[in-house]
């Protein structure tokens, strides 16, 4: 006898995401989890202030009302959820959460599972005194050049303790940095009893978890390929794993809903922000994404099968967020004639003006947007400026010293009266400088961190 | 846009990747990554032979700083590209309009190469 699909619903492919979709997806047809990523690589040191202001914050709040619409739901067709909407306090969300449960009357009905362990920051000190130099993947430079800057510090934690919460009985498993991969691949673990050695099973739930966790990207959002005739995208199904123990599994959507998918709408999704793709790292495995198989066995179906993996490494990844320093961005229209060659000769003038104020900026950067602001000289080459109706004016500045960045800001506007003629589009009014936050990717020992699963009663 | 001086084949016919392959890309930290997939998959051979990573190179001077690396993905019909040094620092620190590199791909889409007639 072969069971039924266990059907895994993406919600959510970012914080911000459509506040409609987890409601659809829950709504709309039968489904076993609904998988919610909030977490991306700077968001937890946006939390990780907020918790420093108020103990009792550092998640997502929308999250919150988002569940407190979902719960009728979620009591009445007993799906799960898996979100990483706890950030750097999954249990002040966890407790935030039970509340509004308790207020839909669902007291002793739903028990919540609540993954912690990932955030390192009170034991970066003791860490890097114990000889982990926490090295940025990109530059090599130690931890310690930017150490009185550090903000936030999380590791990666994977798909297990998620098991391990579903496991317990959690309805809703509301976890810190679980891997956007680990939130998927965690039900088909818990569902299919799969062992921690079952490489070519854990990676089959690794890449079905990368392809739903950008939401529609998958399903015809973004999509390049045919991109007019994706149908009615205001509508947009999200897209639906439907797992099978054996490693194989379909994606789809509800039926009704909006997009398409398609084998080459879901392989745009596997190449996104793919590096090495017979080497897709994360805590549980390392996926061959070479070995995918995609088969289009019906509307909007696509059928994944081959796909093989190979041992987990023995680090984990480390997020680091760090002060870096000022930023800001101004921006003015200029109109035909000669648009182009007008906010050239305003850019000129700028520069000059900064020059001689004895500004020092890290970087100065201009874009000509409706020119060269995404495709730089290949449009140029291509004759972009010729006879353009209007073209914006973008130049941004960088600085450790946020005075000079101030001052710049101060510096468009002026040019309005007393630079080149026919400019507009300035309503917005004076830029603002912004805090640059930066992302330190570095890598710990897996035995230096230590995942923990508790529950919380409703 | 004929490049002076070089051909891969002769008498061909010269047409952009846009209408041989789509793309997405997307970054991570200060490295752009284009997935650049046949439309057909008998066109990818063709992909393979002729958009080579010297070729990506020269096709971005200008916008990127650092080398071009090449991925097969030959069960998908596509290509994967790194392209290291090409969003100012990238995420946060960026000033670009594109800081994620979300379009990078399209960019790529504009690179002309040689087919039979």
């Amino acid at each position: 006898m072969t069971r039924s699909p266990v059907r895994i619903a993406a919600g959510q492919g970012f914080w911000g995401d459509w506040l409609e979709a987890p409601y659809r997806q829950a709504t709309g047809g039968p489904i076993d989890y609904l998988m919610m990523d909030y977490l991306a690589e700077v968001t937890m040191s946006i939390l990780q202030k907020q918790k420093s202001r108020d103990p009792a914050l550092g998640y997502a709040k929308d999250f919150v009302p988002l569940m407190e619409r979902l719960l009728p739901e979620l009591a009445r067709r007993r799906f799960k959820i898996t979100a990483n909407a706890g950030g750097v306090n999954p249990r002040a969300c966890a407790q935030a959460v039970a509340d509004g449960a308790r207020r839909a009357g669902l007291a002793g009905k739903l028990k919540i599972g609540v993954v912690t362990g990932d955030d390192l920051l009170d034991r970066l000190d003791d860490l890097v005194a114990r000889g982990h130099r926490l090295e940025n993947l990109d530059t090599g430079e130690p931890i310690t050049a930017v150490r009185d800057r550090v903000l936030s510090a999380n590791a990666y934690l994977g798909a297990w303790p998620v098991v391990e919460a579903l496991r317990q009985g959690a309805d809703i498993v509301i976890t810190g940095r679980v891997t956007d991969t680990g939130l998927t691949l965690g039900p088909m673990i818990h569902e299919f009893g799969w062992a921690a050695d079952a490489w070519d099973r854990l990676a089959a739930g690794t890449v079905a978890g990368h392809t739903i966790e950008c939401g529609a990207q998958c399903s015809g959002g973004n999509c390049l390929v045919d991109w007019e005739r994706v149908p009615d995208l205001a509508n947009v199904g999200y897209p639906i794993v439907e797992a099978t123990a054996d490693g194989s599994f379909e994606i789809t959507k509800h039926p009704g809903t909006g997009g398409r998918i398609t084998v080459a709408g879901v392989s745009e999704q596997l190449v996104y922000e793919m590096g090495d793709p017979r080497s897709y790292i994360t805590p549980d495995c390392v996926a061959d994404f070479t070995t995918i198989q995609l088969e289009q066995v019906g509307k909007d179906r696509v059928r994944f099968s081959g796909i093989r993996g190979r041992p987990a490494t023995d680090k984990l990844k480390v997020s680091l967020a760090y002060f870096y320093g000022y930023k800001a961005v101004g921006t003015l229209v200029y109109s035909w004639p000669d648009a182009y060659r007008k906010a050239q000769a305003a850019d000129r003038v700028l520069r000059r003006r900064l020059a001689d104020l004895g500004l020092r900026f890290e970087a100065i950067l201009t874009e000509f947007v409706g020119v060269d602001a995404t495709h730089g000289p290949l449009a140029l080459a291509a004759g972009a400026g010729d006879d353009a109706p209007e073209v914006q004016l973008r130049v941004g500045v960088r600085s450790p010293d946020k005075a000079a960045v101030e001052r710049f800001t101060r510096e468009i506007a002026p040019l309005i009266l007393n630079g080149p003629p026919s400019v507009t589009g300035f309503a917005g009014g004076r830029p603002k400088p912004e805090e640059i936050v930066a992302y330190w990717p570095a890598l710990i020992d897996k035995r230096e961190v230590r995942p923990c699963v508790e529950l919380v009663a409703v | 846009m004929r490049r002076a001086g070089r051909s891969v084949k002769p008498r061909g016919r010269r047409v952009r990747l846009v209408t041989l392959a789509h793309a997405r890309s997307g970054d991570k930290g200060d490295t752009a990554n284009v997935g650049l997939i046949a439309l057909r998959p008998k066109d990818y051979p063709l992909l393979v032979r002729q958009v080579t990573a010297a070729r990506v190179a020269r096709h971005f001077k200008g916008m990127i700083r650092g080398p071009v690396e090449r991925f097969e993905l030959p069960n998908l019909h596509a290509l994967n590209f790194l392209l290291h040094g090409a969003l100012d620092g990238g995420g946060t620190i960026s000033l670009k309009t594109d800081a994620q590199g979300k379009v990078f791909s399209t960019a790529l889409l504009r690179m002309e190469i040689e087919v039979r007639r």
